[in-house]
């Protein structure tokens, strides 16, 4: 859908008509990102991050397919063409990889921020359930992808992450190790998981750009939410995409690559971990298995259980692992308050924070060694992170009085003077 | 089709007023077996990609090892591979012995006794596979001067499992005992695992 007062396309040269007429590609990016897309006129700078998020796939893809020609996907050799051929033999292959290991930080980063403005802002509302439904999807998609590349180099921390990860599975009760065995290809992580997870690793990129433009398509139905909540009611309450928020997106963009070039140039290792520059060895554990800081959080609430309770205790922390991300898909039918933006909820901005500081705390568990101290506060945070989705944001959206909306986006922006036009041209449609 | 009339064609059924109707009959029958051949058929052509993702020949050619164990004194261990996993042949000391079975059998998680885990005769070799029933990592314990946790046998570090001296689990989130592969003494000190 598109608002009624959106401009239309027109081509202006005639090559541009030609292809128009015979494939309405032109006409169709001009109705996505173009002048023909209106959008709210109030959105701040959190909008940014879902085409972040896109610029990062694009650096991912662009960076992967590069390296991947001069990777060797065997047990073998994997390590020596990483860490030799391309750091040091290939042409500027150290930047590659450097770009490409910070880019899938960068990449979380810029996710985990466009998922909280989401949950900040009730993004996941009707009539945008579908576009947060596959905003859930994408990042699963996103921690598989992320995952079977870290294990490519093939050092330590990529065996023992393999091996940790995949063991995941043989928690699964009666075909659980067959399951182990299945996605190995073997008994341990070795050349036929590597070549496996390269060649899923290529794909998944490609998958996720399909579940993108699912996810844009379902977004241009209703259109942009904005920090208010309230729906756009008029022509004056939106501006044409291009050249407003091209132009702001392209702000951030430039943010974004500062940020990303002083990772790769100044600090590429920064958030990585030493032990993956040892070459992966079967038959000795590093001292302190870590994932990848943006797994911390998952990983947390994975090792937070720790005793039997009917089921095993491995079984428990699976299951509440991949349970924290599915919890997600059911949020827009656990949160009923009708009123999206958390700016005018008052209890559910203070859950929204706590919320952000809990996840916070899970990820500095999960980093951290099992020791008792974090144990104990994994399990804290664990279970609040569950009591948010299940009980507190349930309970908010009964007994919560919200603040007074303004009537409309233009309203908020301009104050009184915005109100009058409104209620002007309300009467006139 | 015995309601059938003569004269109605196959497709066709005769409706209440005599008028001749499509048989619906006949369409779903056609649809659910066509729609049933293609399902197989899916079936078929997905068996062998996802066979393909099994370990191969090769991998389950290294489906044995031997071990000579001549040289691993009392209350040492070694660590080697069998089927690219990790491989813990440990000479239990008498007391490592007589430590596994005075440990009331009620009070472990997953019951097993020393005598179902070692063979006969063979009471002081403990022979099981290195890699933690929680997660996989490889336990400590078997290296020289590794830390062998509160009980004695092996320390996950991953995640805090300990193993006793029958390397059973005593403590931690792993579920099970350390898996004893199968085995059998071929001399007094040779061992064929597989």
């Amino acid at each position: 859908m598109s608002f009624p007062w959106a401009r239309h396309y027109e081509p202006k040269n005639p090559l541009m008509k030609w292809v128009d007429d015979r494939l309405p590609l032109p006409r169709f990016v001009y109705n996505a990102v173009g002048a023909g897309y209106p959008v709210p006129r109030n959105l701040n700078y959190f909008w940014n991050f879902g085409v972040l998020a896109g610029v990062a796939l694009v650096c991912q893809i662009v960076t992967g397919i590069v390296l991947a020609m001069h990777f060797h996907s065997d047990a073998a050799g994997a390590f020596d063409s990483v860490n030799i051929g391309i750091m040091r033999d290939v042409n500027a292959g150290w930047f590659l990889r450097f770009a490409h290991a910070n880019g899938a930080s960068m990449f979380f980063i810029v996710l985990y921020i466009h998922m909280f403005r989401g949950l900040y802002y009730g993004s996941y509302k009707p009539p945008r359930e579908m576009i947060w439904l596959l905003g859930v999807v994408i990042f699963l998609l996103t921690m598989a992808t992320a995952f079977m590349g870290y294990v490519l180099p093939w050092g330590q921390m990529s065996f023992w992450g393999a091996q940790v990860i995949t063991g995941f599975f043989s928690a699964i009760p009666v075909v659980g190790d067959w399951v182990r065995i299945w996605l190995l290809g073997g008994y341990a992580p070795d050349d036929a998981t590597l070549n496996r997870f390269f060649s899923l690793h290529y794909l998944l990129p490609f998958v996720i750009l399909g579940a993108v433009i699912l996810h844009i398509w379902a977004l241009h139905i209703p259109g942009s939410g904005n920090p208010t909540g309230v729906e756009v009611k008029g022509e004056q309450d939106t501006v044409p995409f291009h050249p407003y928020y091209t132009a702001k997106d392209g702000f951030g963009v430039g943010v974004f690559m500062i940020i990303f070039a002083f990772l790769i140039f100044f600090a590429p290792d920064y958030l990585g971990h030493p032990d993956n520059y040892i070459p992966a060895n079967p038959i000795s554990t590093p001292a302190h298995i870590v994932p990848e800081w943006y797994f911390w959080p998952f990983y947390a609430i994975l090792r937070a259980f720790t005793a039997d309770f009917i089921l095993p205790a491995k079984l428990w922390g699976v299951l509440a692992m991949f349970g924290s991300i599915l919890i997600l898909f059911f949020l827009p039918w656990l949160d009923k308050s009708p009123v999206r933006s958390g700016n005018f909820r008052p209890m559910y901005r203070i859950a929204f924070w706590v919320l952000v500081l809990d996840v916070l705390i899970l990820g500095y568990c999960g980093g951290s060694p099992a020791e008792p101290v974090y144990v104990i506060l994994s399990q804290i945070a664990a279970a609040y992170y569950f009591a948010h989705f299940l009980i507190i944001v349930p309970i908010i959206s009964r007994l919560e009085r919200p603040k007074p909306l303004p009537n409309s986006i233009t309203e908020a922006v301009l104050g009184d003077h915005g109100g009058s036009r409104i209620s002007e041209s309300a009467m006139s449609a | 089709m015995a309601t059938l009339e003569d004269g109605v064609p196959p497709d066709q059924t005769v409706g209440p007023g005599g008028e001749l109707l499509e048989n619906p009959r006949r369409r779903d029958y056609l649809t659910y077996a066509a729609a049933s051949v293609a399902v197989v058929g899916a079936g078929v052509v997905v068996l062998p990609l996802v066979n393909s993702m099994n370990p191969d020949a090769a991998t389950l050619a290294q489906s044995s090892t031997e071990v000579d164990v001549s040289a691993i004194e009392p209350g040492q261990a070694i660590k080697t591979l069998f089927r690219k996993q990790p491989l813990f042949v440990r000479n239990l000391t008498p007391a490592e012995v007589a430590e596994a079975q005075a440990v009331p059998i009620s009070e472990l998680r997953d019951p097993q006794t020393l005598e179902d885990r070692t063979l006969e005769g063979h009471r002081n070799w403990l022979i099981t596979l290195g890699v933690c029933t929680h997660l996989g990592c490889v336990p400590l314990g078997a290296g020289e001067g590794e830390n062998r946790g509160p009980f004695g046998g092996y320390f996950c570090p991953c995640h805090g499992s300990a193993y006793d001296t029958a390397a059973r689990i005593r403590q931690g989130p792993a579920p099970k005992n350390l898996e004893v592969p199968k085995y059998a003494f071929t001399s007094a000190t040779v061992v064929v695992v597989g």
